[in-house]
């Protein structure tokens, strides 16, 4: 079966800038693949190339066997996109918004009402369908801001962080519903910067810094590069200066990289346990208290720093 | 299809405005109260006359003394017009003008010595003598007076040229049926000449009524000049907030997800123009019903003010599309779409009678939507039909096009979702 995308070394400059430097990946029918990447690493332009909002400047993607670039009015009945933002009309209520959006992609009559329906309980909001998105808090809008994208049943789903600034209930539901969505056959390309997600929801994950595809491939695939390693996390005091410890550490025996961040240096070790006793005693004769020490085993935070040096949410 | 999304774009910008508390304020309130409190400038409310404006004085020196002299002296003193003028008769041009200058005349109008014999020929010999004009001193503190005084003796002076181009007519058909001999050609074209001027003086409607097409009799009201003044002038507005809703939904990201929805960038263009369209529609229509009931203003012909209100908004929108084509960002929207709506509400001639300012400012009336409007509507609430108001009509249609034209190769160029 052919992929459902298929993106071949896709390119987008803004003058002298690079926001996308020739990446290719393909997602397979029935598949969640999430771009993971920090803020700025060039998920959002990727997209908007993919959904033919932005005209890339070399390169192609076929979204079920279209072209973005030749054809894109087919591209765009093809697909669903969640924006990152709100995009919604804060004066017209939910069901007027995703009436307005459901005939925007072709509905009109029993089975706009009836996909209407269907999406207002899908997102839990049957009953507040007639209130003013403006009266909605946070998590509501995101969810209308994703049922929008579901109107039309797309073959291929494009989110674009939709969880990002909601509180943790809504953020789970949001998940759930991802999920639920793939379970049904609906193909997802995800981006998000939170490792947690990509983990939990992903069949793959490509990894994205500075426009480049870094790393791609399942979880295990991705965490075999970074190899047997573990990551020890030590909490200090917030008083404390994280990059003179970390600088003393990465001196240590069996220290492979010693990443600073708030209050927090991570280790990157191929025996965690064993380096835990000889980092006490040197934070102890530099006069640091370590709070607490945490192991993590290989995940995607720990590709992310072993392929860049740097911690994902930098 | 692309008919239906035009038309859903378009209806969703109509619901949306009229959902806005204070956009509804600048739409329709502020009109009516600027509507209201002109009205009561003007004395339009306060039920002394049918105009608003009465007693109008003004000085008239007839050094004449000839028939149309007379005539024209008899009508500004005659019973049609005791409400709306104050007349007063000199003979000495210079203490005339004194009065002007003191304010205590809106006008003098001269009649020179000789102005009868200019028009009418000699019984005998047939001749007249060198072209002769009547003076019009106007008082510039009274702009609204002097133009209806300069109405009334325009209207004077056409009904004595139509006397005079008929009288050379009868005589020519009568000298070429042979029914008289070129002897009698100047006593009859004089007689004729005289008759048909003081029947068409006797008959004059140069009174506060003008006459329909359908015979109907219209009052000459001052808020049917002030109201559309001031529907045109916020119709600025409207069209400038619907201009802006353009990059305010691309700044909410509305307009990006339009674009991502299977819906070219033209149409959503032409529903995001035809919202703003709609939108002025809508107020204007608001706007004339509402003083049509409240203030019993009658604005005339209905054929004519539905053609006329649609004209008007489609040249308004072209300017609200233009401001938002140029703009960057709403807030510059905003700010210039205020300035534009008070400086073409001023040199449109919402506020001013526009023949009494310099020849240069009406020059640059003529590119705002509204002094075309305004002369549309006048004529209407003067009586006039479709058929007198298709220069504004073709104006404004025009300039609307002209200047969609060039916000859309702009937008083109720049791309629709680039703000």
């Amino acid at each position: 079966m052919p992929p459902i995308l298929e993106v071949q070394n896709l390119v987008k400059k803004f003058g002298d800038l690079t926001a996308v430097k020739e990446i290719s990946f393909d997602i397979k029918e029935g598949e969640i693949f999430s771009l993971l990447g920090p803020n700025g690493a060039g998920k959002t332009t990727t997209i908007s190339m993919l959904s033919t909002l932005f005209i890339p400047t070399s390169g192609d993607a076929l979204v079920c066997g279209h072209s973005v670039t030749r054809e894109p009015m087919q591209v765009k009945r093809s697909i669903g996109v969640v924006p990152q933002e709100i995009a919604l009309y804060e004066d017209l209520t939910a069901l007027e918004n995703l009436r307005f959006w459901g005939q925007m992609y072709g509905l009109s009559g029993k089975s706009l009402n009836q996909r209407v329906d269907e999406v207002l309980e899908l997102i839990g909001l049957r009953d507040k369908a007639r209130q003013r998105i403006k009266t909605y808090s946070g998590g509501m809008k995101r969810r209308v801001n994703i049922g929008v994208g579901l109107l039309h049943q797309p073959r291929l789903l494009f989110m674009d962080e939709p969880t990002v600034g909601i509180d943790p209930q809504s953020r789970r539901a949001i998940l759930d519903s991802v999920k639920e969505l793939n379970h049904h056959g609906m193909s997802v390309l995800y981006t998000t910067h939170y490792m947690e997600e990509a983990q939990e929801l992903s069949d793959r994950v490509g990894i994205i810094d500075h426009g480049e595809l870094i790393a791609l491939g399942t979880q295990t695939e991705l965490t075999r590069q970074v190899g047997e390693t573990d990551t020890l996390i030590l909490h200090i005091g917030e008083n404390e200066d994280p990059q003179h410890l970390a600088d003393e550490l990465s001196k240590l025996k069996g220290v492979m990289k010693a990443e600073p961040t708030d209050h927090e240096i991570a280790l990157v070790t191929s025996s965690a346990e064993e380096l835990i006793a000889p980092v006490v005693t040197r934070a102890d004769q530099l006069g640091i208290k370590v709070q607490t020490i945490d192991i993590r085993e290989p995940n995607l935070e720990a590709v992310f720093l072993h392929l860049t040096g740097r911690a994902l949410r930098d | 299809m692309a008919m239906r999304k035009l038309l859903l774009i378009a209806l969703k910008d109509l619901r949306l405005i009229f959902r806005d508390r204070s956009a509804l304020i600048l739409m329709l309130a502020a009109p009516f109260i600027l509507t209201i409190g002109m009205g009561a400038v003007t004395g339009r409310f306060s039920g002394r006359t049918s105009s608003g404006i009465s007693e109008i004085p003004v000085t008239i020196v007839n050094q004449d003394n000839g028939q149309l002299g007379n005539a024209l002296v008899e009508m500004f003193t005659s019973a049609d017009l005791a409400d709306l003028v104050e007349p007063v008769v000199l003979s000495d041009l210079d203490a005339a003008k004194i009065l002007v200058d003191e304010d205590k005349s809106a006008a003098v109008i001269f009649i020179p010595e000789g102005f009868s014999t200019s028009i009418i020929p000699d019984p005998v010999t047939g001749r007249i003598s060198d072209q002769i004009e009547i003076e019009f001193y106007s008082n510039p503190v009274r702009p609204t007076s002097t133009g209806i005084l300069k109405t009334i003796l325009d209207q004077f002076i056409n009904q004595v040229e139509i006397a005079r181009i008929s009288g050379e007519v009868t005589v020519s058909q009568l000298l070429e049926n042979g029914l008289i001999n070129p002897s009698q050609a100047a006593a009859v074209g004089a007689a004729v000449g005289q008759e048909m001027s003081d029947v068409s003086i006797a008959r004059s409607s140069i009174t506060t009524n003008n006459i329909t097409d359908s015979g109907e009799a219209v009052e000459f009201d001052i808020l049917s000049y002030m109201a559309p003044g001031m529907a045109l002038m916020f119709l600025m507005f409207t069209v400038a907030y619907g201009g802006r809703s353009l990059i305010v939904e691309n700044r909410q990201s509305t307009l990006p997800r339009m674009l991502v929805s299977p819906t070219s960038s033209t149409l959503i263009l032409g529903g995001k123009v035809f919202g703003i369209f709609l939108t002025a529609v809508a107020q204007l229509l608001i706007l004339i019903g509402g003083t049509s009931l409240l203030f019993r203003l009658y604005w005339g012909d209905l054929l004519g003010m539905i053609v006329l209100v649609l004209a008007a908004a489609i040249g308004a929108t072209g300017w609200g599309v233009l401001l938002a084509a140029v703009l960057k960002s709403p807030g510059q929207v905003a700010t210039v779409g205020s300035a534009v709506m008070l400086i073409f509400g001023l040199l449109g001639g919402g506020f001013f009678d526009l023949s009494n300012l310099p020849k240069w400012v009406q020059f640059f009336s003529r590119i705002t939507p509204n002094a075309w409007g305004l002369d549309g509507f006048s004529t209407l609430a003067l009586g006039g039909t479709l058929k007198n108001i298709l220069t504004p009509v073709a104006v404004l249609t025009g300039m609307g096009i002209v200047l969609f034209a060039i916000s859309a190769l702009w937008i083109t160029r720049h791309g629709l979702s680039r703000k």
